[in-house]
């Protein structure tokens, strides 16, 4: 495992807001293939970490690497070209829409979201359609959401906007997945099927995942290794089983800076 | 349910019969209710290119342009300076442009229609240039920063106007704009001529707002309206696509603009104040359903009708409280339109469509009417 090089890099990583600091010199790197989790207590600073990793903030100082290229300061659809694609704690899907529309929002460059392609080419844009719907429909197989292919994204649970997330990622072959919290919120039965498409992701198609989560199960099940965020920077790093006995680790969540 | 359903269309009936009935009651006489619906038909038409295209801004980018005037404003005048011919050095009037003989051609009668679709151009596309310059320090801001800016800019336009009456000769207003076709027939038939031409722009103009909404590009309209930054996370570039909303829409403000120009034949800065050329826009949007383009047409036939109907009351018998004040009881009377529609249909008298892809619509009702080619279940 070791032997495969870091598809993401991450240097010195800082980003303060007003005087508050999120991030402090954070270093950490995720292996190619792998399901890394990351895990810490609240205000560890792993959603800020993921927010700059997907541009949607800019850091303070350091460095972000994807397979070797600097990719910090690039707004978010630039990254995204890259091949990292996230999701959000809390579902963000486009609610005003069609779950299936939600999904053929996703595939990049299309020719039909240039203005005079509908204009003048129609019948090309409609091939495409064509496509990108054949292939909603095959990931909305995937994750079990084909009947309410034509219902509002509003009109999911909360266990189903996770999967619809989970889905609209799936639409634009991604190299590294940035996945938060995606077990939140969702029940148990739906929680094992999560899981399970998870897996299947990064066996079948070789999808780096990198995943914040709160759910020791869920992450000891897939995840390996694991890191540890606390108070802006990389605390522990290693197997599910030895984070599990880390003492730094276990004072971290049981609040030992305050002993 | 049934009721519900039924609302739309006895709405859009009663504002017809009232449209038709009341004047055909009043005058008993066919030639001038004919007239007289000829320009209320050409009116709804001009007002309905506006909803289309604060549609475009509004119901799909979600860009609040609540000055609609300043491009009312900068299309119409365009397209005036366009048609005209030069200013008579020797008279009082002024105006800067007047490239109506330079556009025409001299065959085919071309002055009849060569320097009108020239101007409609020139309109569009000075209309997009305000856009942009518009566009470029206030778009990355919250969207209530750029309702601000083109408040002021409507107001900022019509005060250059009055000011600068080198202009486009200042509040004694333009007058004079030639109308397209005018030399080939008679005020009255001109009337019918015009309204053809107005039917045509909005036909042309539907179809463009339709095809570029109804298409992969305005699903990623609808999805930043909704959520920027989801949107800007599944990739693509939010700014880029905000900007060419937003230009779209002013670009066709600026062509109503210029066929509101040759309809009136003459516009002066009151022409663009805010009631009408912005306010009155917004709530045909809001009451026809906003992200819907049948539902923009829809209400600026709605509004205008009973903008109409309510001074044609004013013909009958009414009792001295009600004569006086008619002209507050029409501002009441949409006031009160707007707020009806409000609780009682959020979304508009013809709400946003399910589907934002035409393509997917109908492959989606081809599979709900059980067409076996679409499958059901893959």
């Amino acid at each position: 495992m070791s032997a495969q090089p870091p598809i993401l890099q991450v240097d010195l990583l800082t980003k303060s807001f007003g005087g508050v600091l999120a991030l402090n010199d954070c270093t950490l790197s995720v292996r190619k293939g792998t399901i890394t989790g990351l895990i810490g207590p609240n205000g560890a600073g792993k959603t800020t970490l993921f927010n700059l990793i997907a541009g949607a903030e800019k850091p303070t100082s350091g460095s972000i690497r994807f397979q070797g290229r600097r990719i910090d300061g690039l707004p978010p659809h630039q990254i995204f070209h890259q091949g990292v694609v996230r999701t959000f704690q809390i579902p963000r899907s486009i609610t005003t829409m069609t779950v299936l529309e939600n999904l053929m929002l996703m595939p990049p460059n299309q020719a039909g979201e240039r203005i005079w392609n509908p204009w003048l080419f129609g019948s090309r844009v409609s091939r495409e359609e064509e496509q990108h719907y054949e292939r909603a429909m095959e990931v909305l197989a995937f994750v079990d959401l084909l009947e309410l292919r034509d219902d509002y994204a509003s009109s999911l649970s909360g266990g189903q906007k996770k999967l619809l997330e989970l889905a609209r990622t799936l639409m634009c072959d991604p190299d590294l997945l940035l996945l938060d919290e995606p077990g939140a919120g969702v029940n148990r039965v739906l929680l094992k099927k999560l899981a399970e498409k998870i897996e299947a992701l990064s066996s079948d198609l070789g999808i780096t995942i990198f995943l914040i989560e709160h759910d020791m199960d869920l992450v000891t099940r897939l995840c390996n290794p694991v890191l540890v965020m606390s108070e802006g920077s990389l605390l522990a790093e290693g197997s599910p089983d030895q984070i599990k006995t880390n003492e730094r680790v276990l004072d971290a969540y049981l609040g030992g800076q305050y002993r | 349910m049934q009721l519900n359903r039924l609302a739309t269309p006895l709405v859009l009936l009663v504002v017809a019969g009232l449209v038709i009935g009341l004047p055909a009651e009043r005058s008993r006489d066919f030639d001038g209710t004919i007239n007289f619906l000829a320009i209320f038909a050409t009116t709804v038409a001009i007002y309905a290119i506006f909803t289309l295209a604060l549609n475009v801004q509004w119901g799909y980018t979600g860009v609040f342009n609540f000055g609609v005037a300043a491009f009312f404003l900068v299309g119409a005048y365009t397209a005036a300076i366009f048609v005209k011919p030069p200013a008579d050095p020797e008279s009082s009037v002024r105006y800067i442009g007047g490239f109506g003989e330079a556009l025409s051609p001299p065959f085919l009668g071309g002055d009849q229609w060569v320097p009108f679709l020239v101007a409609i151009f020139a309109a569009a596309i000075a209309s997009g240039i305000l856009a942009v310059l518009l566009a470029v320090p206030t778009l990355r801001l919250r969207e209530d920063y750029l309702a601000i800016t083109t408040i002021g800019v409507a107001e900022l336009l019509r005060r250059i106007v009055i000011q600068e009456d080198g202009l486009v000769n200042g509040s004694r207003s333009l007058i004079g704009i030639p109308k397209p076709f005018s030399g080939y027939f008679d005020a009255d038939t001109n009337r019918f001529v015009y309204l053809g031409i107005a039917i045509v722009v909005l036909a042309i103009v539907f179809l463009l707002v339709e095809r570029a909404i109804r298409s992969p590009w305005g699903r990623v309209l609808r999805a930043l309206k909704e959520d920027e930054t989801a949107t800007a996370a599944s990739g693509k570039n939010v700014y880029a696509f905000k900007m060419q909303g937003f230009v779209l829409g002013a670009m066709l403000m600026g062509v109503g603009g210029a066929v509101f120009a040759f309809s009136r034949g003459s516009i002066g800065p009151t022409t663009f104040d805010h009631f009408f050329a912005t306010f009155l826009i917004w709530a045909m949007l809001m009451v026809g359903g906003s992200g819907n383009n049948w539902g923009a047409i829809s209400g600026a036939f709605v509004v205008w009708g009973l903008w109409t109907i309510t001074l044609q009351l004013n013909g009958y018998d009414l009792p001295n409280v009600m004569q006086n004040r008619i002209f507050f009881i029409r501002d009441f009377l949409v006031g009160a339109l707007i707020v009806t529609v409000l609780l009682l249909r959020p979304r508009g008298l013809i709400p946003e469509e399910r589907r934002v892809s035409l393509w997917l619509d109908r492959r989606m009702r081809r599979s709900a009417r059980g067409d076996p080619v679409a499958g059901n279940t893959p």
